[in-house]
């Protein structure tokens, strides 16, 4: 079996200097993380420190736990009933599952970005990117528009929908859809954006688009994104994160994890021998 | 020479439409008798003027009664529509639970609720108290009929709002009651519509008014007192041997009709060409 191959990143780092090196610049340092749907666990002691202004990919086969990671990330696994999560996630040192962060607080500071693209059907496309500021109060008009000029231009639509702001944001195609969906999550001036297979739903030219928006993204954020598409990781990531069965199995520099794996079954992976 | 399956086809078709030419004569004759008989009845006196005496053979109308449906509708409308949409909120959107599958449950189970029952409630709760018939009770037991109605199809029109825009929202940090208003304003038309269904069904209703407003022949005179409305006077005017108050009761019959098919009208122009996209 090759569970039973399997050493948790934990089990690998225990005693390695190169553990403490490595949550020493994290943006957001993942501690002995397990989830759990109802008695079902899910991930088991994740550790994986993302480093600040990288973008960071998590791979594996279906049902490794990427996308449950990910979630917990901005603690959205919780929202499912019966989840439940132990262990830790520090975003810049404090415990985003600690008494003194609002999920809602920890939310604003790490967006998100889906698998399907979803606007805001009744609402119109500039609507759709200000619509964070102004669920949180933010009732400005130039403020919002302002905000929303500067982040369709961030994920480079604002040539394409310029004379469409007040269009319905449903009815732009699927690429478009999604960077808009991006727009809204920077419109919030998060910290950190997770990414949950963001092409998966597109078609290649609308997935160029949307791999080299997270190369320009990674100046001003720090990037996690969900692929289970191998190529898009050695594209778009610095670092990749190798799942399998819930356990971290290898966390490296993209090129290493694609050239010169320390984990047989990495190498197995990437080489497309399983998954 | 055709095939077996062809006939049996044109048979089954050929059945189905026999099947709703005889479910719609029942539907239309109702139509094409209440209008004949209601529109002779239909004059200014008919909205504006109290009823006749018996012995009357011209003169006189229903405003009264027009002026009470109305009223009873309305207040009705006023605790029922409330009530209605939190509680379908709450089964929806917070009663992933126990709790929120009883209340479900008792919903489904109070749609179906005879509403001479609700009625008989209405009789003992507000009737009994205030020692006599009154509008109160009447709009008391109309919003009881109102609520699981209302709250159902809520719950239903919320149900069809997709997950990735409650995701979508949350991710936002946006607090969990403004994502609710989020997904609210999202199945408004729906929501509207559950809303207009329950006032017809109430504007409609007779066996809970007979045990609780009774009748006044006079206008509107206070919460705690009598008061006229359609349904009674149909119910008690088409009994009677006078055949101008039957032909009265003919024209509040078409009034009630015609009513309750505008809202019907306003349904269909409230949910016109929309639909919920994923």
């Amino acid at each position: 079996m090759l569970s039973e191959e399997i050493k948790t990143a934990h089990e690998i780092y225990r005693d390695d200097e190169a553990q403490k090196h490595m949550s020493a610049g994290a943006k957001l340092d993942v501690r002995q993380l397990s989830a759990f749907y109802a008695k079902k666990q899910a991930l088991y002691d994740i550790d994986l420190p993302i480093r600040a202004n990288q973008v960071t990919a998590m791979i594996g086969p279906s049902g490794c736990g990427k996308s449950t990671l990910i979630r917990c990330m901005n603690r959205m696994h919780e929202l499912i009933p019966d989840a439940k999560v132990t262990g830790q996630i520090l975003l810049d040192g404090s415990d985003i599952y600690g008494p003194s962060l609002d999920p809602v607080e920890v939310r604003r500071r790490i967006g998100m970005v889906f698998q399907k693209p979803n606007p805001f059907p009744n609402m119109s496309i500039i609507d759709n990117v200000v619509a964070g500021l102004r669920l949180k109060g933010i009732r400005n008009k130039s403020t919002l528009e302002d905000v929303a000029k500067k982040s369709l231009q961030r994920v480079n639509l604002w040539e394409e929908v310029k004379d469409d702001l007040k269009k319905s944001g449903a009815g732009i195609s699927g690429g478009q859809q999604q960077r808009l969906c991006i727009a809204r999550a920077i419109a919030i001036e998060p910290e950190v954006l997770l990414m949950d297979e963001p092409c998966s739903a597109l078609d290649p030219i609308a997935t160029g688009k949307i791999e080299e928006l997270i190369a320009e993204l990674k100046t001003q954020y720090t990037v996690v994104i969900v692929t289970h598409n191998m190529q898009q990781a050695s594209r778009v990531a610095d670092y990749t994160a190798f799942m399998y069965l819930g356990k971290l199995v290898e966390y490296d520099k993209t090129d290493t994890i694609f050239e010169n794996p320390r984990e047989q079954l990495t190498e197995r992976y990437v080489t497309g021998k399983f998954g | 020479m055709k095939s077996g399956r062809f006939i049996m086809d044109r048979v089954l078709v050929s059945l189905t439409f026999v099947c709703v030419i005889i479910a719609i004569i029942p539907l239309a004759s109702i139509l094409y008798f209440v209008s004949i008989r209601g529109i002779s009845a239909m004059n200014l006196d008919f909205f504006t003027k109290l009823p006749p005496t018996p012995l009357q053979t011209s003169g006189g109308g229903m405003g009264d009664a027009i002026q009470g449906t109305l009223l009873l509708v309305s207040l009705a409308a006023c605790i029922g529509i409330p009530f209605g949409i939190f509680t379908g909120v709450y089964v929806s959107e917070y009663g992933h639970n126990f709790f929120g599958r009883t209340v479900r449950f008792l919903g489904d189970v109070l749609v179906g609720n005879p509403s001479i029952v609700v009625g008989v409630l209405a009789l003992v709760l507000v009737v009994f108290p205030l020692h006599g018939y009154n509008l109160a009770a009447g709009v008391f037991a109309l919003a009881v009929i109102m609520i699981p109605v209302i709250s159902i199809a809520t719950a239903e029109a919320l149900k069809l709002v997709p997950n990735s825009i409650r995701e979508a929202s949350v991710a936002l940090g946006v607090r969990r009651w403004r994502t609710v208003l989020l997904v609210v304003a999202n199945a408004k038309s729906a929501v509207a519509t559950g809303v207009l269904l329950a006032i017809a069904r109430v504007m409609g209703e007779t066996a809970p008014l007979l045990l609780t407003v009774g009748t006044s022949y006079l206008w509107f005179s206070g919460l705690r007192e009598p008061i006229a409305s359609l349904p009674w006077y149909i119910f008690s005017w088409s009994t009677q041997p006078y055949a101008y108050w039957q032909e009265l009761a003919w024209g509040a019959a078409f009034i009630l009709i015609v009513m309750i098919m505008g809202i019907n009208i306003a349904v269909r122009i409230v949910t016109r060409g929309k639909r919920i996209s994923a």
